[in-house]
């Protein structure tokens, strides 16, 4: 009985864990299926909202709500800018000067927060933390429970963006053709950048649904690595399939921490994904496609 | 201006395009032959680095440059070479063995990667190499047993024909052997159906492999390549940095030396060159200036990785060609005065390619 309640404590750890990797998937999935970009940096634009809501809850003093809805918001709108201004321009470049631009400006992103906010790591009162919810003899934090309740719940409102509303549908419409929906008169450049407010200010959620799990400091974009298991898990090119590829490779992870000796709780991430890419690389919700030359 | 007109294949192929070319080749190498004695240890030691660094950057020039592969674990291959070449040092192996040998030995990690990452698209590779390349990371770092864990180990003297090589010059020298070897295999692999094969494969998969390339087995044996070069780079960086600690061989590094390639210039081996030049200057030009830079910008933790992702996003926006692409420019500039047409080295017009398949 022991194991077993120890083996959920791990398993929601996990999920919670995961919850975080699938939300920065998610970004990373966003963006490349309208663009066929993967934004190394999109850990880094988690670390931003992270901060912004530090700033505006702990400096300022504003209701943790409000406060956060403000750097999703901030965070959202900084996004939408970076491709406005960035990211449009290598359009058509090879693919890796884009992985390049985003690892640098990932690079530029740490080093600008290090100036603003210190190399400390820091946090902020949240109605979660340190709470604790007992479900049957097992004991959770609220601030796990309130990073899967907060995926579960962004994900049915990006479900419904992206069905029931005009702009959603155009945007899956230029994520599918951009010729075609070009001359459908959908303003493909501007649903881009609206894609990338969107993937930017999924992150800030990310961001600050960890901050009272684990404190936000400048270095926490490295998650982002993990986040690649996550997305290329789900195929990269899923919604679903990143949010759960995020939740198995946390729980992957608490049990190679649990059972495994040291050094592979490390490694895990990384090494589902090497295995993912080498058995599997369409990933485990792959579309079908075939090749036309 | 010289316009060198080519009258057979073989000219056209030729290392040198003139004499002139030879010529100040010739008068490079003499001048980094001398500069040992005319220069003190620490430019010495820094200019032995800037080799190092050149070799690794040839590595992953051939990779990425030349095969369009891209690789974000290089600093993995560099770490084993390292490794290698200092743990076969200290079982007492002789060091003109202990360094091909860690070549060799850092080639096969290069297939094991390269092998199961064929199938992938540019970006899954990239993904790939970076999950390849924290893994090395970790297992450098947990093995302790065999590579003295976090606390690293110091990088035993090597001899070279019973000559012991402790000094910045013994370093510097062989690195300049190395580096001329190497640039003499790539020049040379590149002038070859090998070369041009890795060259295709860049340009259109799909056109090399409908000419009868063979996209795997090529695509392998660059990996393999770009590997051994670049442990060769990093079993001589073990006697540069002299102490070997698992945290050198971070993705940071491995960023460096995809720098090297991009601010250089892909898809040249001057631009690898220069790429290194400049990425082990950079550091440098900072620590010189690092009191006089206003608001003490100078002392701020994290400029380096900052700066470096700063003109890896300049270089990508303004100037894709790199260092090498903007010499080739001002050259044209003033061979053709006052002839320079506008439209010289404008870039086509391009459209987002897709990688998909549908």
């Amino acid at each position: 009985m022991q194991d077993a309640a120890r083996l959920m404590q791990l398993v929601v750890n996990g999920a919670a864990a995961g919850c975080i990797y699938g939300l920065i998937a998610l970004g990373f999935v966003l963006i490349y299926k309208a663009t066929e970009m993967i934004n190394f940096a999109q850990g880094d634009i988690m670390m931003l909202g992270g901060f912004f809501a530090f700033s505006l809850i702990a400096h300022w003093g504003l209701n943790y709500w409000i406060g956060a809805a403000l750097a999703v918001a901030l965070t959202a709108a900084f996004g939408y800018v970076l491709d406005a201004l960035v990211l449009r321009r290598v359009i058509g470049q090879p693919q890796f000067a884009v992985v390049m631009l985003t690892l640098g400006l990932g690079f530029i992103f740490r080093a600008v927060a290090g100036i603003t906010w210190g190399y400390d790591s820091v946090g902020f009162e949240t109605p979660f933390t340190n709470k604790t919810v007992r479900v049957g003899g097992l004991v959770l934090g609220q601030d796990n429970l309130s990073i899967i309740v907060g995926t579960v719940l962004l994900c049915l409102v990006l479900y419904l963006f992206f069905s029931k509303t005009r702009l959603g549908v155009a945007m899956q419409a230029s994520s599918q053709n951009q010729l075609a929906a070009y001359y459908m008169g959908i303003p493909v450049r501007r649903v881009f950048s609206l894609i990338w407010a969107i993937s930017a200010g999924v992150a800030a959620v990310a961001g600050i649904l960890l901050s009272p799990v684990s404190m936000i400091d400048v270095n926490m974009g490295f998650l982002g690595i993990k986040a690649f298991a996550a997305a290329v898990i789900g195929g990269f090119g899923s919604i679903p399939g990143a949010l759960v590829g995020g939740v198995i490779v946390g729980v992957v992870e608490q049990l190679a921490g649990y059972f495994l000796p040291a050094g592979f709780q490390e490694v895990s991430a990384n090494v589902v994904l090497l295995a993912m890419l080498i058995l599997r690389p369409q990933g485990l919700f792959a579309e079908r496609m075939g090749k036309r030359v | 201006m010289r316009y060198v007109f080519r009258t057979d294949y073989r000219q056209d192929i030729r290392l040198w395009r003139h004499r002139g070319d030879l010529f100040w080749y010739a008068l490079l190498f003499v001048a980094l032959l001398l500069i040992p004695q005319l220069m003190g240890e620490f430019y010495v030691g820094e200019l032995g680095a800037v080799f190092i660094f050149a070799i690794a950057g040839v590595g992953l020039m051939l990779l990425v440059g030349y095969t369009g592969l891209i690789s974000l674990g290089h600093a993995a291959f560099l770490g084993i070479g390292a490794y290698t070449n200092a743990i076969l040092l200290k079982q007492g192996v002789l060091f003109a063995l202990s360094l091909p040998t860690a070549g060799l030995f850092t080639a096969l990690f290069g297939v094991a990667i390269g092998i199961p990452t064929l199938r992938m698209s540019g970006l899954y590779l990239a993904i790939a190499t970076l999950a390849f390349g924290s893994i090395v990371g970790t297992v450098l770092q947990k093995w302790d047993k065999v590579t003295g864990g976090f606390d690293g180990f110091a990088v035993p003297t090597p001899t070279l024909f019973g000559i012991p090589l402790d000094s910045a010059n013994g370093i510097y020298y062989v690195s300049l052997a190395v580096l001329l070897f190497v640039l003499w295999l790539s020049a040379n692999l590149l002038r070859t159906p090998f070369g041009r094969a890795m060259v295709a494969i860049r340009d259109s998969e799909v056109s090399a492999q409908s000419m009868g390339i063979h996209l795997a087995r090529y695509k392998t044996y660059a990996f393999a390549i770009s590997a051994f070069i670049t442990g060769l780079a990093g079993a001589l960086f073990a006697h540069y940095v002299r102490f070997l600690a698992p945290d050198s061989f971070d993705v940071l590094l491995s960023v460096q030396l995809v720098t090297i390639v991009f601010v250089g210039g892909l898809g040249s081996l001057h631009g690898a060159i220069l790429g290194a030049i400049f990425v082990r200057l950079l550091p440098q030009a900072i620590a010189i200036m690092r009191d006089d830079l206003p608001f003490g910008i100078g002392r701020m933790p994290g400029l380096e990785p900052s700066l470096f992702g700063l003109v890896l996003v300049l270089v990508i926006l303004f100037e894709p060609g790199g260092i090498y692409g903007r010499w080739l420019k001002i050259k044209h500039w003033f061979q053709a005065y006052p002839l320079k047409r506008r439209t010289g080295f404008r870039r086509q017009k391009s459209y987002a390619r897709s990688e998909r398949l549908r």
